[in-house]
């Protein structure tokens, strides 16, 4: 039976019970000693020699403190010592069982293409691909894993596809947003090619260690890094619209997860205002880059805007466009979104079946 | 051990509200916090400095469990290089997003206008005076020689 299949029987064998589906789930080893423990040799020595070289905000170090310790839910600590999303007797508790969890996707961070080691990147992107069958998927068969893979090395990154492609516990690729170009650029398309010959989409996360936090300089607090996320979110978007991105892979699914949404409609305007104009400049964008970003690109919730009027989240989510949003709850960390009281608007009961479960059943790979 | 006595009264929205008895004073020391079930509502007790103050334990942001934050005070600054901390320990930080809630009234900091937790009139009483009533005191025993906390619910 397929994964779409197994999460329709759930669904249907619970008649009256409301189901969700969660883009954004984080799962954490133990502790970061226990994770390391799962590299090979050699990079473990390497790690105890040279110190771990990645570097953000859920590893030892970060630039930007958080205000809150693992960036995590004061509650959402494991009476068992482990870090925040190790445990999924609490995971379960907490937001699984809760909040009928049908499916959630877990996005590891924190590691793999946070250092500029390549050859660290890519073990530790394995590493992470085993980790998440091992210890979360194959005890609780709701969570899918992602493959995450060594993005700024594109044939690594094909090369740990392949290994996973055919096992359905994946449901997409991975990468974060901080990176060494824009993803419209070449070096990238090799791993959209790979993940489309499979049908899997590619979830674009918010983080990482190696990219600049904005085009304006390095800033000095959590509250301008936690925003400028969203700046990166913005050039990858643009990037993948203006290199021609979905005009080469007009399959590609492209999931951008974290950056916020009410962004989008505006930048897509004024991508089309410039594109009418300066159209030729890129030729091989055929159509006005609004429509590709419809067609092609996917926007998860959390953080969920929470306008002064609430009703006018219901124009951004009508501008973005309603197939086009996926809910996502975070967990487990301080900015979690929870399902019942995120969305402070009144969605009808089909706008609300569309973002918490309907357009993630289809953007998924879950054949 | 006093006989439950529940002789309701009008609270301050017209709701019947009636006096429970939910612990010794001894039991929530000064800087500590319990939450407590009242009437189906869960309450968490705050006790600053020898006074009690109750909110229901519930941030009205995305319903986390405020007991679950830490308590903090603010970091205040007129001008950028004059940073002082005032009022320490006497916020709730929510455990979620970190919205703070001011112990004494369940005003929010960021929007003290609007957004607020509702609060129940907690205070201490002598276990004497508690045998005459109208008290009730389901889960805490009572004897006259000790001080007690009673909520509003």
């Amino acid at each position: 039976m397929s994964v779409r299949e197994t999460i329709l029987q759930t669904v249907e064998g619970s008649p009256g019970r409301e189901f969700i589906i969660d883009s954004d789930i984080h799962p954490e080893p133990y502790s970061p000693q226990s994770f390391r423990e799962r590299l090979p040799a050699r990079w473990r020595e390497h790690c105890e020699t040279y110190g771990d070289p990645q570097r953000g905000p859920y590893a030892a170090l970060t630039g930007y403190p958080r205000y809150i310790p693992r960036t995590s839910r004061r509650d959402a600590w494991p009476s068992n010592g482990g870090l925040p999303g190790s445990d999924l007797e609490l995971m379960r508790e907490q937001h699984l069982d809760r909040h009928g969890v049908a499916l959630g996707v877990l996005e590891p961070l924190g590691q793999g293409s946070w250092t500029r080691n390549l050859e660290l990147m890519g073990a530790v992107c394995s590493a992470l691909n085993e980790w998440q069958l091992e210890d979360f998927v194959a005890h609780e068969p709701r969570l899918k894993a992602s493959i995450v893979v060594p993005m700024e090395d594109a044939p690594a990154a094909v090369a740990e596809i392949r290994k996973h492609a055919d096992n359905r516990d994946f449901v997409q690729v991975q990468m974060n947003s901080l990176s060494e170009e824009p993803f419209g650029r070449r070096k990238y398309w090799p791993i959209y090619e790979e993940a489309v010959s499979h049908g899997l989409p590619v979830g674009i996360h918010v983080g990482g260690s190696t990219g600049a936090r904005t085009g304006g300089g390095w800033p000095s607090y959590y509250n301008e890094e936690h925003y400028s996320l969203v700046n990166s979110t913005q050039a990858h978007l643009t990037s993948l619209v203006l290199e021609g991105v979905f005009e080469h892979f007009p399959a590609l699914k492209v999931i951008l997860i974290e950056g916020g949404i009410a962004w989008t409609p505006a930048l897509s305007t004024r991508l089309d205002r410039l594109w009418s104009r300066l159209g030729s400049e890129v030729p091989h964008c055929r159509k006005p880059p609004s429509e590709y970003v419809k067609a092609n690109v996917f926007f998860s919730t959390q953080p969920m805007e929470e306008p002064e009027n609430p009703e006018d989240l219901l124009q951004i989510f009508a501008d973005i466009g309603w197939n086009n949003i996926l809910y996502a709850s975070d967990y487990p960390h301080w900015d979690y979104d929870d399902p019942e009281y995120a969305f402070k608007a009144p969605l009808s009961v089909e706008q609300k079946r569309k973002i918490m479960f309907d357009n993630a059943l289809s953007v998924y790979r879950l054949d | 051990m006093v006989q439950s006595e529940r002789r309701l009264k009008r609270g301050r929205q017209g709701e019947f509200v009636s006096k429970h008895v939910v612990a010794r004073v001894e039991d929530i020391g000064p800087g500590e916090r319990r939450v407590v079930t009242v009437r189906n509502r869960p309450i968490v007790i705050f006790n600053l400095d020898g006074e009690f103050f109750g909110l229901l334990n519930r941030c009205p942001h995305q319903a986390a469990s405020l007991s679950q934050g830490i308590q903090a005070g603010f970091a205040i600054a007129e001008v950028p290089g004059t940073e002082r901390c005032i009022r320490r320990g006497e916020f709730i930080r929510c455990p979620w997003h970190g919205w703070e809630y001011d112990i004494r009234t369940g005003q929010s900091w960021c929007d003290p206008e609007s957004i607020l937790v509702r609060r129940f009139k907690v205070e201490r009483v002598p276990g004497s005076e508690l045998v005459k009533g109208p008290f009730v005191a389901e889960t805490v025993e009572v004897s006259t020689d000790e001080e007690y906390i009673y909520v509003e619910a």
